[in-house]
């Protein structure tokens, strides 16, 4: 059954027509996912890709019922393509954008925390559920459908985990890319919450980095909530202290978020942990065997 | 983004936050000008660099005459300050600020961030100022109050007066506290930091609250609406590879171990340093080329690498998605035409057009080793890099 996404979801683009979205949505249309138009100010009335251009997020609810959204707007006006798709009743959001300032982002977690709808990243590659639909900016024909969930706070660093899930034969369920920002959307915990109550979903990897303690709290969770198996890796083992390798939430500030630190972490909460990124899909078929 | 002290409290300043008279002083002979323009009897000469833990490290000098105001502008500028916080090679003093001293009654810490958790603008105060703030909160974690405010609105007057409290202020200075909060609040917030340090805040015998340290880390992704913090970049403090990285969009971070790294994706490119020191090596980069790379930027990465003589080995590690592997390969014959291939490189090219790039690749007869998968790769890489 999968989370979160699956054939029927309804999606739109935001920042349709641009050359991002425009690529994007052809590919995610490609893949079989319901893709019932996209949101371009001033464009609304046209037509792109076969599709339905709209003004607004909420013309796109009224004429097309849309339940989803993947926002490709640039950084200055993404936070509040967020808000307006929230404020219009998008239940899920995912924004692929990088480099939303962060004050932005904290008042959109203030504006979003009374309305219901589940926010994926910013800086993400999105969420794909195999077989079924993607909303996103991940290659799909590495994806195949099967028994693990994967929660990841990096784009390519998923793809390495879901290539060897497919090789092994155990394939994924849904695959959800939470960001790298500091300040994001759903975490570790709120994707387990779903894959231990998901039948499909056996195994969970998940996939952290340096910098915050997103993997602290969810190793607490695991040890208390999660009884499916886990398998984890951190990013960022080699990583300067104070430098931002990369991702704008990937710093190891004060001492605090390192990788040791969240492996062990990890490790006491039961998690099998692998320290070694090409050795996540071996440890998880010997967990499922 | 880093800026300097004097940058910081120029900025404070602004917003009506108290700081110390002072000037900047880019020879000796001007850092005693600024002490005469000063006055008074005594001065701090303060070495202007990208890093904490300058006092401890002798750079913030205590003058008391002329004569000292010079010796200490004589052994700091063009002297290398190594601090706990620049690593064994030191940061080079290239930029004086000399300051009256002031009378110090009481010093304290003050900061505000951005909190992961609360997901809001937080202070963080204790009365342990000019101290390690990391190793007060190891050793004494009740002396640090981590305060959450709301970022749209001016701190309220109860926060304030919970945070004078905890630092133990009385009487006159509880309202200059609460108006303090406030600009710096403002400061914070108009000026988009994502940390703003004052360590120490200081109570002057006179009963005023200075800021007689300034740190302020401005976030990287709001500087298209803050051109005024932009302009304060000084490039001296960054790595001269950084910049040249930096010019064509390439998320680069200099290292010291010897194994080039060529990767898209952060994470993957964090990865890829952590498999290399699991089999043994180190990695001499973080460089993620990114999603929008083109055959340009992939060619002046790789011009990087080669002409980096750290660089032992190189390790290209693609995992193409929006990233296309024929425009790596591309790249790499591109830079090839300019920059000879003097170091073993390592390739391993799986995603969008991988066949293409691989095709390239070999018909310009490159002596490339081709790894299967990323495991491959890494011992192949640390093998050409011929260890430590």
């Amino acid at each position: 059954m999968a989370v979160l996404l699956d054939k029927q979801t309804r999606v739109i683009c935001q920042g349709f027509t641009g050359k991002q979205g425009s690529f994007h949505s052809s590919q995610m249309i490609d893949y079989g996912t319901c893709f019932v138009g996209g949101v371009t100010p001033g464009k609304g009335g046209q037509s792109h890709l076969s599709r339905s251009v709209f003004n607004s997020v909420s013309d796109a609810v009224e004429q097309e019922g849309a339940e989803a959204t993947v926002i490709f707007v640039p950084p200055r006006f993404a936070a509040d393509a967020i808000v307006e798709a929230a404020v219009a009743g998008i239940q899920l959001i995912a924004c692929i954008t990088e480099g939303i300032p962060v004050l932005d982002m904290l008042s959109v977690k203030e504006k979003l925390a009374g309305i219901d709808c589940i926010l994926i990243g910013p800086n993400c590659p999105g969420i794909i559920t195999p077989g079924e639909a993607k909303i996103g900016i991940m290659p799909g024909h590495i994806h195949k459908p099967g028994r693990v969930g994967v929660i990841s706070r990096s784009g390519t660093l998923t793809y390495e985990a879901v290539d060897q899930l497919t090789r092994t034969g155990l394939g994924q369920s849904t695959c959800i890319g939470m960001g790298g920002d500091p300040i994001h959307g759903m975490d570790f915990i709120d994707a387990l919450k779903l894959f231990e109550a998901d039948e499909q979903t056996e195994g969970v990897v998940m996939i952290g980095e340096i910098g915050g303690s997103d993997e602290e709290h969810a190793a607490a969770y695991i040890r208390d909530h999660i009884s499916k198996p886990v398998v984890g890796f951190i990013a960022g083992a080699t990583a300067p202290k104070g430098k931002r390798m990369g991702h704008a939430g990937a710093i190891i500030s004060g001492g605090k978020g390192t990788a040791d630190a969240k492996f062990s972490a990890l490790e006491t909460a039961g998690v099998c942990v692998e320290r070694n990124p090409t050795l996540l899909g071996q440890r998880m078929l010997e967990l499922l065997s | 983004m880093n800026i300097h002290e004097y940058q910081a409290k120029a900025i404070l300043a602004e917003f009506g936050v108290p700081v110390p008279r002072g000037v900047l002083a880019l020879s000796i002979d001007e850092a005693v000008e600024a002490a005469v323009s000063l006055g008074g009897s005594v001065w701090v000469v303060k070495a202007q660099i990208h890093a904490g833990g300058r006092g401890k490290a002798g750079g913030v000098r205590i003058c008391r005459s002329m004569e000292e105001v010079r010796t200490a502008a004589e052994t700091l500028l063009g002297s290398l300050l190594v601090t706990k916080q620049t690593g064994d090679a030191g940061k080079q003093v290239n930029r004086l600020y000399v300051e009256e001293g002031l009378n110090i009654a009481s010093e304290f810490y003050l900061s505000l961030l951005v909190d992961r958790e609360s997901e809001k603008v937080a202070f963080v105060a204790s009365p342990a100022g000019g101290m390690d703030i990391e190793e007060v909160a190891e050793a004494t974690p009740e002396k640090i109050l981590t305060l959450a405010v709301n970022a749209e609105q001016v701190s309220t007057s109860e926060e304030s007066h919970k945070i004078a409290d905890f630092l133990g202020l009385q009487g006159k200075q509880v309202e200059a506290c609460t108006g303090l909060l406030a600009n710096l609040h403002r400061a914070f917030c108009e000026k988009d930091g994502s940390m703003l340090e004052l360590n120490p805040l200081v109570l002057t015998t006179e009963g005023e609250l200075v800021a007689l340290d300034a740190k302020f880390i401005a976030d990287s992704n709001a500087l298209y609406r803050q051109p005024d913090i932009l302009e304060l970049r000084d490039v001296d403090e960054e790595d001269p590879r950084e910049i040249e990285a930096s010019k064509f969009g390439l998320n680069y971070i200099a290292l010291d171990g010897h194994i080039g790294c060529m990767v898209n994706g952060a994470g993957l490119a964090m990865a890829t340093m952590d498999i290399i020191q699991l089999k043994g090596d180190r990695p001499a980069n973080f460089l993620d080329v990114g999603g929008g790379v083109t055959v340009d930027t992939v060619c002046e990465a790789f011009k990087l690498l080669f002409s980096d003589h750290h660089v032992k080995a190189v390790l290209v590690n693609i995992f193409g998605g929006i990233v296309r592997c024929d425009v790596i390969a591309n790249g790499l014959l591109e830079a090839i035409k300019t920059h000879p291939m003097n170091v073993p490189v390592v390739m391993r090219l799986v995603g969008t057009n991988e066949e293409e790039g691989r095709a390239l690749v070999k018909e310009a007869g490159l002596d490339v080793r081709w790894a299967e998968d990323l495991d491959q790769a890494a011992e192949f890489a640390v093998a050409a890099a011929g260890g430590e």
